[in-house]
């Protein structure tokens, strides 16, 4: 059985202070299904954790990681599968259940109440008196121990709010300790975290391991598991593709794995020429929603009639990106220059002021961003252009304009059903996404950024979807692709920008560069480190790297 | 059979909030009944009140007038995805706009007054929602904080300036100069004896209109469209270039003008004066109003009639049923707000489920159940349909047999 083999295998490659107890699992799971409508979060997973081993889960934005981890925790239940803990079969009801079992969770945006101190917060929900002095006092000795153990120290009477992030993260993992936790769950815990902080927290991770305890970590960061974790499990689109001893791989194997690689779809194109820059960013750096920078000084240009296709591990900052370009995030620096017009951001509606410049723009998400899911077709078919005169002059907005264009654009586009009436949540999600398409490129931009255009959709609607995009280059229009999907990006670009970590890290000719190559620079690893390889190294490097980074 | 199908639109619009209206009647008539009085007759009385005579009628539409202003300051706000309560605020301010023009021009012809007039209240209404609109816009504060705060913060100022600004030095009472002449909105009975002594003016056009131009700015402006992809999804408002800060503006600022204009039905139209507590409530009932009315110048307008017969009616019914106070009345107003506004979507679950029941069956074929699902889901629609039939049946039958009774009555 592969089972067994594996285990076998962990056995051979751990350490003795892990394998001597690595025969039990903490968890296990068994054909985990969860659904929310038709969308299948997690199916049929299967996953084995080993007691007091660090087991690394990685995978994309959306591929369910963070789904899974709350069935373990007893925020969601589970459609059908089995729960194993300690190699007994649970049905976990909900988090205090799973509390008792021994499990604990640091969520990704802490659970902490605010205005109380941290004493207050590492008793709440777990009191056991009426008055609260004899818990405090008794949960203040526990505190003291579980710093000095665990190197968690934290002043008990401080409030929270007064706290640095990283702190606040060793409060959650004080309350799940404080409770009886064996396994920690954490989920995207150095998201929030200064590499200082990040050291801090792996350093605390192998004091936990000594002690026997089990830490779940949930990232898509690839360094952090190549550094810290035995156990590597990845996960694409809700499924768990492969779990893989993580000194036997490396961060271009589990990239790949991450991203995915179908077989390659053939597009047909001719030789790109571009011709003049259409679309220029110099320096641009962007925060994201709480303030943490994601774009760190990016600067590349477009030409007409080429695609350039931005790869990278989702959630290295080429949504922020697209969005600033698009004006819809304020960028803190740099410029955003299309044919020659720099983009000024002022107010909130820099979107229109690129719209006016001559860029059109398909939203990751379109449910998020691109239509307004309650209204009727027609009325999406003009977002973003209801000021237009086509659609009625001054003030005026002219219905049967805009049902022409419509018309127009689900004859085009081959939109089903073709109904302007029917309301636009009625639609399938590819038939969505081309009304959303439809809707940009029927303006005929010179500049076009696209992010996501096949998310969700299904292979027929993919196919006429690149070539629409394919027709725009040959049609001279400088096009910026943002997708997720490495063939996609592959396939449709001109040429390759690869991100990371906020910054280019490289580019690549499509027809020239191979996954492999890809992958590396998508983990951040420049191709000049591959030469002197080894994973270990790597892993020294990386670890080395975080403690020099503590240290100062 | 997780996902529940939205309602069907004549399900949403007709048959929602008539269900709502019938289970608020059934327990006003409990509550007539406790006080031992016949509810059906109760019913008759309130009906004839309203609608059975001129003068009820007039006193029903100068309350309906008001409503549709109120209703209609509530929904513009709410396509924008806010909810206003500041109508109440908004309207007693804009008395200042309108007794101001109305004084200065009482000497001239009230083609004049009216235009005007409606700036002047639309201006100071219009201001009173825009500073909540500005805080939502540039500072996310909440507007159902700041627009209930402006409410207390109008009476308090009405109150000053009435004692201290706008009283006459000759006057005991808290309440400006009177217009007398042009000033004054012409009257309905002027033209139509019909209308009785009963206040209802040339305002009652002007909701018409209201509702109206309400129309064609959701639907048949760029604006309105703006407001719209807003209130429906801010994300994708931004997405489009809309400047959602300006939207909020906007659309407060003309839900305050058009709370403003219930100003110039009271103090022009009825007390020829600025007085205390002129607005009387009428700002909060456009909230029920609205949410009943689904935000749509059709169920508005229906909403507000209704409203408006509850009001005349009801008062009707206070003095021809002695054992029933006034007090009673604001009960029985309160429960149709109740089951109307605050509590709209008690039924909403249970229809949308018995919905997707009847599509279930309908295209039983088309829909991956397992067999014995299918059977179940069956019979426990059809057991669902039919308490359904019998239900309405009963309801059909207790409001014919009202109307029989209302028509013994007036022919006796």
């Amino acid at each position: 059985m592969t089972e067994k083999s594996q285990k076998n295998r962990r056995r051979s490659d751990i350490p003795a202070a892990v394998s001597s107890n690595s025969d039990e699992l903490a968890i296990e799971l068994i054909k985990i299904n969860k659904h929310f409508g038709p969308v299948y979060a997690n199916r049929d997973i299967d996953l084995k954790i080993a007691k007091g081993s660090v087991h690394g889960i990685v995978g994309e934005n959306g591929a369910g990681k963070t789904t899974l981890m709350s069935i373990l925790y007893g925020f969601y239940t589970a459609d059908s599968g089995k729960i194993k803990v300690g190699g007994k079969e649970v049905k976990i009801k909900d988090s205090s259940h799973a509390l008792q079992l021994g499990i604990g969770m640091v969520h990704q945006h802490f659970m902490l109440v605010d205005n109380f101190s941290v004493l207050e917060n590492v008793i709440l929900g777990a009191e056991d008196s009426v008055l609260l002095a004899p818990s405090k006092k008794k949960a203040r000795i526990e505190l003291a121990r579980l710093a000095e153990e665990y190197e968690l120290e934290v002043d008990p009477d401080a409030l929270i709010e007064d706290l640095s992030v990283g702190q606040q993260q060793r409060v959650e993992i004080l309350k799940a300790l404080y409770r009886g936790a064996e396994i920690l769950i954490l989920d995207e815990p150095t998201g929030v975290l200064t590499p200082a902080e990040a050291a801090h927290l792996f350093r605390v991770f192998d004091t936990l391991k000594k002690q026997g305890k089990t830490i779940v970590l949930i990232t898509h960061k690839l360094r952090e598991i190549m550094a810290i974790t035995d156990e590597v499990s990845v996960m694409r689109r809700g499924a768990m593709v492969k779990t893989l001893i993580t000194k036997e791989t490396d961060p271009s194997e589990l990239a790949e794995l991450m991203v995915g690689r179908s077989v390659l779809m053939e597009v047909k194109k001719g030789i790109a020429n571009p011709g003049d820059i259409k679309l220029e960013v110099r320096d641009l750096e962007v925060s994201d929603d709480i303030g943490v920078k994601r774009v760190k000084g990016v600067s590349l240009n477009v030409r007409a009639g080429e695609i350039v296709g931005i790869a990278g591990v989702s959630g290295n900052g080429q949504s922020e990106l697209l969005e600033a370009i698009a004006g819809m995030r304020k960028p803190d620096n740099g410029k955003v220059i299309v044919k020659g017009q720099e983009i000024a951001f002022k107010g909130d509606d820099s979107a229109a002021e690129l719209r006016l410049a001559g860029l059109a723009h398909v939203p990751e998400d379109r449910h998020e961003h691109g239509l307004v899911i309650s209204f009727e077709q027609w009325e999406n078919s003009i977002l973003g252009y209801s000021d237009d005169d086509k659609y009625g002059k001054g003030l005026y907005l002219s219905v049967k304009a805009c049902k022409n264009e419509a018309k127009k654009q689900i004859e085009e586009f081959d939109i089903r059903p073709p109904n302007p009436l029917l309301k636009t949540a009625n639609f399938s999600g590819g038939n969505q996404q081309k009304i959303v398409l439809a809707r940009e490129i029927s303006r005929d931009p010179d500049v076009f950024i696209v992010g996501q255009p096949t998310r969700g959709v299904d292979i027929g609607a993919i196919e006429s979807i690149h070539n629409h995009i394919i027709a725009m280059r040959d049609a001279g229009k400088a096009i910026l692709l943002v997708s997720v999907e490495l063939d996609e990006i592959r396939s449709l670009s001109d040429r390759i920008i690869v991100m990371f970590d906020g910054n280019i890290v490289g580019e690549a000719d499509p027809d020239k560069v191979n996954e492999g190559e890809l992958g590396l620079l998508m983990a951040g690893i420049s191709s000049q480190d591959k030469d002197k390889q080894e994973e270990a190294f790597v892993k020294d490097k990386i670890a080395n790297d975080l403690a020099n980074k503590g240290a100062v | 059979m997780s996902a529940r199908k939205p309602l069907p639109r004549w399900a949403d619009v007709a048959l929602l909030p008539v269900l709502n209206l019938t289970l608020a009647f059934f327990i006003s008539g409990l509550v007539v009944l406790m006080v031992g009085e016949n509810p059906i007759e109760a019913m008759s009385i309130l009906v004839y009140g309203a609608f059975g005579y001129g003068e009820g009628l007039g006193y029903t539409l100068h309350f309906a007038t008001n409503f549709v202003f109120a209703g209609l300051a509530f929904s513009i706000a709410s396509h924008a995805g806010q909810f206003n309560i500041g109508a109440e605020g908004q309207a007693y301010i804009a008395g200042l706009g309108a007794i101001f023009v109305g004084l200065a021009l009482d000497g001239t012809h009230w083609l004049l007054v009216l235009p005007l007039a409606m700036l002047g209240a639309g201006a100071f209404g219009g201001l009173w929602g825009f500073i909540p609109g500005y805080l939502a816009a540039k500072r996310g504060s909440h507007v159902v904080i700041t627009t209930i705060m402006f409410n207390f913060i109008a009476a308090s100022l009405m109150v000053y300036l009435l004692n201290y600004v706008l009283k006459e030095p000759s006057n005991m009472a808290p309440e400006s100069r009177s217009v007398v002449g042009a000033g004054k909105m012409p009257q309905l009975r002027e033209f139509w004896d019909f209308f009785g002594y009963s206040p209802v003016n040339v305002m009652l056009f002007v909701a018409i209109i209201a509702l109206f131009g309400m129309f064609f700015l959701f639907w048949r402006t760029e604006l309105g469209y703006k407001i719209r992809t807003l209130g429906q999804n801010p994300k994708a408002a931004h997405y489009a270039g809309i400047s959602n800060s300006k939207i909020i503006m906007i659309s407060m600022t003309l839900a305050g003008a058009m709370a403003g204009m219930i100003a110039i039905n009271e103090v022009l139209g009825v007390q020829n004066r600025l007085v205390i507590d002129f607005v009387f409530g009428y700002g909060f009932v456009g909230i029920a109003v609205g949410l009943m009315g689904r935000n749509h110048p059709i169920g508005i307008a229906l909403a507000a009639i209704l409203f408006g017969a509850l009001y005349q009616g009801g008062q009707e019914l206070a003095f021809m049923m002695p054992a029933i106070t006034r007090e009673m009345i604001i009960v029985i107003q309160a429960l149709v707000i109740l089951f109307t506004g605050a509590m709209e979507g008690l039924f909403r679950t249970p229809l949308e489920i018995f919905f997707t029941m009847i599509d279930v069956n309908k295209n039983g074929g088309g829909v991956p159940v397992s067999s014995t699902g299918q059977a179940l889901v069956g019979s426990e629609s059809d057991q669902r349909r039919q308490k359904k039939e019998n239900g309405g049946g009963v309801g059909v039958g207790s409001e014919s047999d009202q109307r029989r009774q209302k028509k013994e009555k007036q022919e006796g």
